[in-house]
């Protein structure tokens, strides 16, 4: 087996009495886009944050490109990209200066205006940063994470806050990342990112990892159809894994009785039932 | 070296950029003086009143500078992420301090000689009678007051409220250290205050250096206060300076 790039093992970190991340490991090879979907407050930023050197452990065995981010100091910030949640940048000076200003504090930069054009902002390389768009300050904090020429980028909530389209074009952008070779760890709420993104998906929950694998994985565990209609004034669901033969009984049973089944239907659950189903899941204490 | 020589240009860059702390900390104390220069004509305590003023102003703008300009400055990026996201680039900490540092005394030595050279052309003063001395006593200044600085932003929790946290710390200060004219006929209890602040021992040391010609060296006592004050700050960055937003 070749060396990760990534490795996570029984990871743990409290805030106080707090438990943000409660045992998690995971594995991210090299050139392979890894997501972390869970809901706010989940411990995804607290993990990446660790695995950034921005925070201790309190346990658990990590390494990031074969080094322990607490002691990789100067020779690891070299080859790794960070894209903070929320962070900001000297808002005065231009896209193209902000971008030669961290290519200065790397040995090896990339070639500044080509980072520019790989991340779209060619028109806007003589513009102030204060006045970029929303999407176009993400776009510049990815310029700003690959202009080191790193091996592995944290992406933390790339496109959260982002309009459809907007997002479409990050998509396509962390796409064209993963062709450049780079590996990638990525967090996100949304599922359909992740899905579209990753080749891996850990699904996060209370610090906790409920589910591992490819999104088509994450898909196959779907839980069961459901058939929905109305009857004396009530919803009823039924929810099988049978639904041709479910159906034919019930319909069998109202048509003999010359019954008509109000506002009868058949649903499929979506992606986002998967996921709320995992993330949900024996929760229990987040019902009121 | 180059690294360090990088993040000095863009400190410098990023300073002048922006207008509020070109305007605030750059402009502000030479304004003072030209104000100042215009009321005060005759002798201040037998030397012509632009060059006291000039020692005064130019005490203020240290103070302005180093603590006031470079506190709030640092605050505004740490609550906005930007030292944040420095923290997670190879430019180590200590080079990103010290070329904060460096870019802060260019600034007030260039604030220095305008104050100067306006003293000179419009209000007819002499200049100082030791300018190497002035050199030294900017530095040790600039020193002191950025080591308080570097306190105060690790004491200051949000960035709305820096600018007032520490101009109600400089300009009190400035007041009763002599900085606007002499405080002689200040009530004892102001004086008492006044003896125990930085500003008032960097003017002392100052007002000898630049009107009287005396030497830096022979004031151990001024040195020593002033520098101890500047440690008092680094203290406290010490032990409580953090790279993160604090309100988030």
């Amino acid at each position: 087996m070749s060396a990760a790039a990534l490795e996570v093992r029984d990871l743990r970190k409290s805030y106080g009495a707090n438990e943000a991340v409660a045992g998690i490991s995971f594995r991210i090879e090299p050139g392979e886009v890894f997501g972390l979907l869970g809901p706010n407050g989940a411990g995804k930023t607290t993990t990446v944050e660790i695995l950034e050197g921005y925070r201790k452990r309190d346990s658990g065995d990590v390494t990031v490109l074969g080094v322990d981010p607490e002691l990789g100091g100067r020779a690891l910030r070299e080859r790794i990209g960070v894209v903070l949640q929320s962070s900001e940048l000297p808002a005065t000076l231009t896209v193209r200066e902000v971008h030669r200003m961290f290519a200065g504090y790397y040995a090896h930069p990339r070639d500044v205006d080509e980072v520019i054009g790989l991340v779209g902002l060619e028109e806007k390389a003589d513009a102030r940063v204060k006045t970029l768009s929303g999407g176009q300050k993400r776009r510049l904090d990815l310029g700003l994470a690959l202009v080191g020429d790193p091996e592995l980028l944290f992406l933390d909530e790339p496109t959260t806050g982002f309009d459809p389209a907007a997002r479409r074009t990050a998509w396509e952008l962390v796409r064209a990342l993963r062709g450049l070779g780079k590996t990638i760890l990525l967090t996100t709420h949304y599922l359909d990112e992740a899905q579209q993104l990753a080749d891996r998906v850990a699904v996060i929950r209370d610090g906790r990892i409920v589910k591992q694998g490819s999104p088509a994985q994450l898909i196959g565990i779907a839980p069961r159809v459901a058939i929905r209609y109305h009857e004396d004034g009530r919803d009823v669901v039924i929810e099988t894994d049978e639904p041709t033969r479910v159906l034919a009984e019930l319909t069998g049973v109202a048509a003999a009785a010359g019954r008509e089944l109000e506002s009868l239907e058949v649903v499929r659950p979506s992606l986002e039932d998967v996921y709320l189903d995992l993330i949900d899941n024996g929760s229990g204490n987040e019902s009121p | 070296m180059r690294i360090f020589v990088h993040e000095l240009r863009n400190q410098q860059r990023m300073f002048w950029r922006n207008r509020e702390s070109a305007v605030f900390v750059f402009i502000f104390p030479p304004l003072l003086f030209l104000l100042l220069g215009a009321v005060y004509s005759d002798r201040i305590e037998g030397f012509r009143a632009a060059d006291v003023l000039i020692v005064g102003l130019v005490g203020y703008g240290c103070a302005n500078t180093a603590l006031a300009g470079l506190a709030i400055t640092l605050v505004i990026r740490r609550e906005a992420g930007i030292l944040k996201r420095i923290r997670a680039t190879p430019l180590p900490a200590t080079t990103y301090l010290t070329s904060v540092l460096g870019s802060t005394l260019i600034v007030f030595v260039l604030q220095m000689l305008l104050t100067i050279a306006l003293g000179v052309v419009l209000y007819g003063a002499k200049g100082p009678e030791n300018p190497l001395g002035m050199v030294a006593a900017a530095l040790l200044g600039v020193a002191c007051f950025a080591g308080l600085g570097f306190g105060a932003t690790a004491l200051i929790r949000s960035a709305e409220g820096s600018s007032a946290v520490v101009n109600l710390i400089v300009l009190p200060m400035a007041f009763l250290s002599g900085s606007f004219g002499p405080t002689r006929r200040y009530p004892d209890v102001l004086q008492w205050l006044a003896d125990v602040l930085p500003l008032t021992y960097l003017i002392d040391l100052m007002n000898d250096i630049y009107l009287r010609g005396g030497s830096f060296v022979d004031h151990p006592k001024e040195i020593a206060i002033v520098a101890a004050w500047g440690l008092v700050g680094v203290a406290i960055a010490w032990r409580r300076f953090g790279w993160e937003p604090r309100e988030r």
